[in-house]
């Protein structure tokens, strides 16, 4: 029983210092970011690997997503004759919940898991240390850079997920099942709003892209620098990345589109 | 050099895809397009009741959207609902003594009201009242009034 309490405690506090190092961390990565600014090529290098290496899974996903949703949607809505609505359906699926939200886990799936492990073995193979006695802060050179790169091109990616997505949807409704194209987008624009659907979207993917990159740095940095601590900090990030989209997602879906 | 250079072309190309996306959900998606605030005038309508109608709802003349509905209130000395819309400036001769009516797009679409022009020589301005309205029509009034009806005529 003793040892019950003892190891809740441990593992209590040891959870509170670990948000503590991670809040000190995202403070310093921050304000890190401004002194790579006048370094752009830091960033597009970093743009490169965690943008435009994920583009080809991103924009794969949001085609499938949106063909499914163009065909089950159909299915559902032609039991109702409402079929021409067909597009508002994807649409505001996609734009509000869908984009943001599958395009954050495969992120944090391709790019986070990415950005652990080459953190964790940086670490792991001294090579964080060794800069450190260069008096270069690796913060400033490894991190920041990274952070950034995540929280740009998590929006970009969502948007491209929501518009191929769309576009999918619309090759499946109208191509495939018949129902009137201009009806598909003219509804689609009747419903979707500028402010309260794209904008919030467009919102909720910077959150997540904040979130995802914090989590995904902070772990690799944080790793136990052996094999075994790298491959956990990865699965830990996965797993965190995860969990923090889908309760994120919760709670601004409740702020955002509360009164309607 | 070589290298970088490509990776240059290729965070581009992302940067630009990305921002096309937006672009095509602002434009394409959403209303944006027609949302740009169009020059017009308000004029006001009042309703028995106003029913399901909403802020942003379309107002039509003769089927085609020539503005949309800007404020909905409640009047509490006369009882009725206070519709102001929006009439974008290039219809401009609307004769004032159109008839204001709600009506509902399909059996479950949204509902809008539609303007029905009179034959005064007189136009609707800034600020104009529209005098002769029609209140939407509640179905599940209409239903009741047919039960009513069909169970007086079975006596």
């Amino acid at each position: 029983m003793m040892d019950f309490i003892q190891t809740l405690g441990r593992n209590t506090r040891g959870s509170f210092t670990k948000l503590g190092r991670a809040t000190f961390f995202l403070v310093q990565t921050i304000t890190g970011i401004i002194e790579i600014l006048p370094r752009p090529r830091l960033l597009l290098k970093q743009l490169y690997s965690v943008g435009v290496l994920s583009f080809l899974i991103i924009s794969i996903s949001g085609l499938f997503v949106g063909m499914v949703l163009g065909l089950q949607g159909f299915y559902i809505l032609s039991d109702f004759g409402a079929e021409e609505t067909l597009g508002v359906m994807v649409a505001a699926s996609l734009v509000r919940e869908l984009g943001p939200v599958v395009s954050a886990l495969l992120f944090a799936g391709r790019a986070g898991s990415a950005l652990t492990a080459e953190i964790g073995l940086m670490k792991a193979t001294e090579q964080l240390s060794g800069m450190e006695m260069m008096a270069v802060d690796p913060i400033k050179r490894i991190i920041s850079p990274r952070f950034l790169a995540g929280v740009i091109s998590m929006p970009l990616l969502a948007a491209l997920f929501s518009a191929i997505g769309i576009i999918g949807g619309q090759i499946v409704g109208s191509g495939l099942l018949g129902v009137d194209e201009g009806a598909y987008w003219s509804q689609m624009q009747a419903k979707i709003d500028f402010q309260d659907d794209i904008i919030n979207g467009v919102i909720k993917s910077l959150v997540f892209g904040f979130v995802t990159s914090w989590i995904a740095l902070f772990e690799g940095y944080d790793a136990i620098p052996t094999s075994e601590g790298v491959s956990r900090a990865t699965t830990r990030t996965v797993v965190n990345s995860a969990f923090s989209i889908l309760g994120l997602d919760f709670i601004l879906t409740a702020l955002m589109f509360g009164d309607d | 050099m070589q290298h970088s250079n490509t990776q240059d072309t290729l965070v581009g190309l992302f940067v630009a895809a990305g921002i096309a996306g937006l672009f095509f959900l602002a434009l394409q998606v959403s209303n944006l397009s027609s949302f740009t605030e169009q020059k017009g005038y308000t004029i006001t309508a009042r309703f028995e009741n106003s029913g399901g109608l909403k802020v942003k709802s379309p107002v039509s003349a003769a089927g085609v959207k020539i503005g949309q509905v800007s404020d909905i209130s409640f009047d509490p000395k006369t009882y009725e609902s206070v519709v102001k819309m929006r009439i974008n400036a290039q219809y401009n001769s609307i004769p004032d003594d159109t008839t204001a009516s709600i009506f509902t797009a399909g059996l479950l679409g949204e509902q809008y009201v539609s303007l029905e022009p009179g034959g005064s020589s007189e136009h609707l301005k800034q600020n104009s009242n529209i005098e002769i309205t029609q209140s939407a029509i509640i179905l599940e009034k209409a239903i009741g009034q047919f039960l009513f009806k069909s169970a007086e005529e079975k006596k």
